[in-house]
């Protein structure tokens, strides 16, 4: 019996019988065209929707990159403007400046925050006299770390006499207000931990103050000082007519240039030769820190862009995630209807080809070899119908979008995966018509007929 | 070729047990041609079943060149169709979407043969659908069309050529065209069982057998 399963040799270029099956689906599926309408338009529907969402997220992602840059730039111009802005408006932006002795080692300075050289207090009242116009508001201070014996704390005693009037120009509303005669102002730290009010009457070295102010909070070593007015801690500190820094706030630079301080430190020296002149904080400083908060609020308005955006693509993955399985098992059960159709209009032709002596493992294949090759056309149409409608979808959503080269959404990758999907969705879809026709009973069916 | 030897069939019907052959008893030897004739529910076409190996017997032993086929497996019991039987329909049964070439060749799935090709075009220039060659059945008439079932039939030299009612649908002219290639097949040694209404197709053959209820009432030679 063996013998007669053995298959003679095939003539060259005569199709072998597999061949033969896969040429009879090919023209089945021309003659019944109903039927391959409808199985096509199943694969196409199922295809369509996967490479339509999958279009429509690359849509969104080159939308999203498009808006992105836009915003992008809009920002780089908004800050080169500010930028340009900045540089105006802060051209006439003040120094604050402390003029020391010239001997004060200025390491010792940054260190203790205090000089502990002198000058004359008159130096003060020269300068205000002089017809130096770039410096403004100078107030002499005396200020050194002590001991405040009377409450065991360490405090910066500061003594300050306010500003100086200049005495050729008309008065000006002072920046700082002089301390009264006989009172102390004092900083946060110490009047909330020693319990001190307004009022209060409190002893310093030997000698009573009435506490005149109490500063809020201010986070720096002000909330650690005691100002005094400056007779009396030159008292106290035993350096009568002496101070060690003047604070000159306010100071003006006019035109334009690299050296502005240079001129400034000129104009002080030719009046007060015994001196130094430092920068308390630049305008460098100011303008890089506007700049910082300028890029600061770009970045997060980029950040904010891109959340939305992705915000928004993560609902449209979300809503993909729960249609495009539905679209797949409706498209499956429409195949298999197809399939079941397609078996029942079949019926005598399988009874013949089995009376003819085809097995049934060849009419498995004829069946499934028609559901292979509409998998392919469908999944070759349904890549094209879907990447048509993602791409109209897309630009209906988001709006004229540059995808660059049209190649950008004819991936052929995706093509490749269209069709790893719909030929193995319509094989197994249509497996069980295929089995079905199969186990058909041909004597049932020529019996019949 | 092919022998009955009490070979009974039952089938189960909604009122019960219908016994469509019943210790039918029956041979047709190679290179003759016999008719089996009888009224509509006589149990014809079962028994054209039973001997086109295509329905298996309740009872009793069908042999077809001294062969069992419902001894044999599935796959193996439909070779030995492709190898020994041929068919011939009343309603063709030609696959639609084929062209003439393409239906005559049809069997050479089944049973690849190294000459296929040469036999189908050769059975087509026997019964006259040379013109006919590309065409599909549609296209065809019901002459043509059992011509062409017919050429199907013989194009893997089977044994047994089994036809029911294979005039059923055609003029005389064109029965005249089948019957008389069936008789030729037989003269050139095959063997073939003929189920007909027809008195006129059943002329061509050389024993007429009537069945009756399922059984074998009358021969006639």
């Amino acid at each position: 019996m063996t013998d007669q399963l053995a298959q003679p040799p095939r003539r060259r270029g005569r199709p072998s019988p597999w061949g033969q099956l896969l040429r009879w689906a090919l023209r089945e599926m021309l003659h019944r065209k109903g039927n391959l309408a409808s199985a096509l338009l199943a694969v196409i529907v199922a295809v369509g929707s996967v490479v339509g969402a999958w279009t429509l997220l690359k849509v969104h992602d080159a939308r999203t990159r498009q808006v992105l840059a836009a915003k992008r730039a809009q920002l780089q111009k908004t800050l080169a403007a500010m930028k340009d802005n900045m540089r105006k408006s802060t051209l006439k932006l003040s120094f604050n400046l402390v003029i020391l002795p010239k001997g004060q080692n200025l390491r010792d300075w940054h260190t203790k925050d205090y000089a502990d050289t002198y000058m004359p207090e008159e130096y003060a009242s020269r300068l205000a006299n002089s017809r130096i116009i770039t410096v403004r508001h100078l107030l002499p201070v005396l200020q050194q770390k002590i001991k405040w014996p009377e409450m065991k704390r360490t405090i910066i005693l500061v003594g300050t006499r306010g500003e100086i009037p200049k005495l050729h120009k008309p008065a000006r509303k002072p920046l700082v207000q002089p301390v009264p005669p006989g009172t102390m102002v004092l900083g946060y730290e110490l009047h909330r931990t020693l319990n001190l009010k307004v009022g209060d009457k409190v002893r310093l070295m030997g000698r009573e103050f009435t506490i005149h102010k109490c500063y809020r909070q201010r986070g720096s070593k002000d909330d650690i000082t005691v100002w005094i007015p400056l007779h009396e801690a030159q008292e106290l500190l035993n350096k009568k007519g002496l101070i060690n820094g003047i604070l000159a706030l306010e100071c003006l630079c006019f035109g334009t240039g690299p050296d502005l301080l240079g001129r400034v430190r000129a104009d002080v020296a030719k009046i007060l030769p015994d001196t130094q002149v430092l920068e308390l904080a630049s305008k460098a400083l100011a303008r890089a820190e506007a700049r910082l908060a300028v890029r600061r609020e770009a970045r997060a308005a980029l950040q904010r862009e891109r959340r939305s955006r992705a915000r928004l693509r993560a609902a449209r993955e979300r809503f993909a995630g729960i249609l495009i399985p539905l679209v797949l098992a409706g498209c499956a059960v429409w195949i298999a209807f197809s399939g079941f159709s397609n078996v029942r209009e079949r019926r005598a032709e399988i009874g013949i080809l089995r009376a003819l002596g085809l097995r049934s493992s060849q009419i498995m294949v004829l069946f499934l070899s028609k559901s292979a090759l509409v998998g392919l056309l469908g999944g070759v149409l349904g890549f094209l119908v879907g990447v048509a409608a993602g791409g109209r979808l897309g630009a209906a959503l988001e709006g004229r979008v540059d995808i660059g080269s049209p190649g950008e959404l004819f991936d052929p990758v995706l093509l490749l995966l269209a069709l790893a999907v719909a030929t193995p969705l319509t094989v197994v879809a249509g497996w069980v018509p295929a089995a079905l026709a199969a186990r058909q009973d041909p004597a049932e069916v020529l019996g019949r007929e | 070729m092919l022998e009955f030897n009490n070979v009974s069939k039952t089938f189960a019907g909604p009122a019960g047990e219908v016994r469509a052959i019943r210790d039918l008893t029956l041979s047709v030897p190679a290179g003759q041609f016999v008719a089996v004739q009888g009224p509509s529910g006589s149990g014809k076409t079962t028994l054209l079943l039973m001997a086109g190996a295509l329905l298996q017997p309740t009872a009793g032993e069908v042999l077809i060149d001294g062969q069992d086929p419902y001894r044999l497996g599935p796959d193996r019991r439909s070779l030995f169709r492709a190898e020994h039987i041929g068919f011939v329909f009343q309603q063709f049964h030609l696959v639609p979407y084929l062209n003439v070439l393409e239906n005559v060749l049809a069997p050479s799935v089944a049973r690849p043969l190294p000459d296929a090709h040469e036999r189908a075009r050769e059975l087509i220039q026997r019964f006259n659908l040379n013109h006919r060659i590309s065409h599909v059945p549609a296209e065809l008439s019901t002459g043509e069309r059992q011509r062409v079932a017919l050429a199907r039939a013989l194009l893997n030299r089977p044994k047994l050529l089994l036809a029911d009612e294979p005039t059923g649908n055609l003029d005389d002219e064109n029965a005249r065209v089948v019957l008389d290639a069936m008789r030729d097949f037989s003269r050139d040694g095959g063997a073939v069982l003929l189920v007909t209404h027809d008195a006129q197709a059943a002329g061509y053959a050389q024993r007429i057998v009537r069945l009756s209820d399922g059984m074998a009432v009358g021969e006639t030679a």
